[in-house]
């Protein structure tokens, strides 16, 4: 029985008490993104934004949960009730599952698995059923219509987000997320002799993907432009038209969760994790964490930014740009990256 | 071992049970939510067996690819189940006989490699020590180097199917406006506009 503890228990208990850490965090995280979302759109419009609860307003989220959580749920009478609840459940369960994999730093990650990039874009591939679910069950034509647009879009982008994670596996030989991290400790810099920098991250070998993967990432977390399915002058709500309260707020808790996972994944693949930008004592003495969080602050201030200033896609325009330009292309980048790594023998 | 058996029991039970759900479900969307509950099921027992990368691209292909376009269809298309089904028991016959065969070749295949494994082994590939190479190299060194031209055969096959299906499928209407997005680029001013100078009171 001893030995059982010793090789189940123990792990098991510690492998609990990480994941409550990495969720309360990410909770936390999340709150203040959502925040400085509203913020920096506010700012771009010159409005204040949320400024009431708390110094700055530092506390709306917080208070948006409490009102959110006391709200009584009204589920439609023509609705398939086991579904519509399912459905809030199922996207915020997958949202955060994928943050298992995610390396925060040196060892600083949960589940160290051989194929974390591949279940990463699993379980992210798996998040259209919280949408689809969500449309369906409401038995509403404005959440069916956007359920549907939306599934087909996510659908879309999902192609050609595979074929970046796969020039980014030629060059690093690895699905490793950790490993892939490290691969970006040499590179061009370090090929010209100067010591391991920014220079040296995979975003500027493979520039052209970073920027696809940038533009997916907001049409596969159905961020603005790329809203179709919650266009609110349109759709009203998209597939959340017909939900309220603790529901509405876990798929609003699942979409940013996913936001995030694709600023922190594009900081891991493209802008090298947690490494610091330059090689110098002062910023190396600054922990990895602290970088990882700046480079996903980066990313996901240039996603805010792009919802305040980009008007909406047509909906033919985004199929156009998902399946005849970013296709196309990143196929393209896929075999030019092959045949320039086996005929240099980098990789 | 232990953690590992309850685990394949969890996931075996679960997977019988949501497979036996799919075909009795009345609402056909929940059949086919029950099905993606069948493939995730499948995964782990995949996970269970080591096979990390078939599991993976299980969870990619079938659940996020195949299912969401069987959810697609099924939501879509309003279908009568009841009229369905009220035939389903002149299919049994076929369906008894289909699954005969697919248990008698089962029992065929895994009684061979019980019986005699020298002689399964001789016609498999060795399987690398997972220590040293993971599956997802040691599948792409299968696909890519040893049997790279029947790979490269099945992808043409595929190809052609696909382009005969969009071929089949492509109705080209005449009368739709269709943006053209370099001749919107390549426009100009002088091209597009015309000043004309209106003399008051007379219009144009």
């Amino acid at each position: 029985m001893d030995s059982f503890f010793s090789t189940y228990g123990w792990p098991a208990i510690v492998m609990i008490g990480q994941s409550l850490l990495l969720l309360v965090c990410l909770l936390v995280f999340i709150a203040y993104v959502l925040l400085a979302d509203r913020k920096i759109w506010a700012a771009v419009q010159l409005r204040r934004g949320p400024n009431v609860v708390g110094p700055f307003g530092l506390f709306q989220s917080f208070a948006d949960l409490l009102k959110f959580v006391f709200k009584e749920p009204v589920i439609p009478a023509g609705a398939n009730k086991g579904v519509f609840l399912l459905a809030p459940l199922v996207a915020v369960t997958l949202a955060l599952a994928t943050w298992a994999v995610i390396p925060f730093n040196t060892n600083w990650v949960i589940a160290d698995i051989n194929v974390g990039l591949l279940y990463v874009f699993a379980i992210s591939s798996l998040e259209v059923y919280g949408v689809i679910m969500s449309g369906w069950a409401s038995n509403s034509k404005y959440a069916f219509l956007g359920a549907l647009r939306s599934a087909a879009q996510m659908v879309s982008y999902e192609v050609s987000i595979g074929f970046v994670i796969v020039t980014v596996l030629l060059c690093v030989g690895s699905l490793n997320l950790t490993d892939i991290v490290n691969a970006q400790h040499t590179g061009l810099g370090t090929m010209m002799g100067l010591p391991a920098s920014f220079l040296d991250w995979h975003f500027i070998p493979l520039f052209p993907m970073f920027v696809i993967f940038f533009i997916s990432g907001l049409a596969e977390t159905n961020r603005p432009p790329f809203d179709l399915p919650e266009a609110e002058s349109e759709l009203v709500a998209g597939y959340m038209v017909e939900y309220s309260s603790a529901p509405y707020m876990m798929l609003m808790l699942g979409e940013y969760a996913a936001i995030l996972l694709i600023c922190s994944l594009t900081s891991i693949l493209f802008l090298g994790g947690w490494l610091p930008p330059v090689d110098f004592w002062l910023i190396n003495w600054v922990p990895g964490i602290i970088w990882f969080i700046l480079k996903v602050g980066l990313i996901f201030f240039g996603y805010a930014m792009v919802k305040a200033f980009v008007p909406r896609y047509r909906y033919d325009q985004l199929m156009r740009l998902g399946w005849k330009v970013f296709l196309p292309l990143s196929l393209a980048m896929v075999v030019v990256t092959a045949f320039v790594l086996k005929l240099t023998g980098w990789a | 071992m232990g953690l590992q058996a309850i685990f394949f029991y969890i996931f075996a039970f679960v997977a019988i049970a949501a497979a036996f759900m799919v075909i009795s479900a009345k609402n056909p969307v929940h059949s086919v939510l029950f099905l993606i509950l069948v493939f995730f099921n499948a995964a782990g027992l995949f996970l269970l067996t080591g096979a990390e990368f078939l599991a993976m691209i299980l969870l990619v292909v079938y659940i996020g690819a195949v299912a969401v376009l069987f959810l697609f269809v099924v939501m879509m298309l309003d279908i009568d189940f009841a009229e369905l089904r009220s035939g389903v028991l002149q299919y049994a016959p076929v369906g008894i006989l289909v699954g005969l065969i697919v248990a008698a070749e089962l029992v065929v295949v895994i009684g061979g490699s019980v019986l005699t494994p020298e002689a399964a082994k001789s016609i498999t590939m060795p399987i690398p020590n997972p220590a040293e190479r993971t599956n997802t190299a040691a599948l792409g060194d299968v696909l890519y180097t040893n049997y790279v031209y029947f790979f490269q055969i099945a992808g043409m096959i595929l190809l052609v199917a696909m382009i005969g299906a969009i071929v089949l499928t492509l109705r080209h209407r005449q009368h739709i406006k269709r943006q053209d997005i370099s001749r919107q680029v390549a426009r100009t001013p002088a091209t597009a506009v015309e000043v004309i100078k209106v003399k008051s009171g007379q219009g144009l």
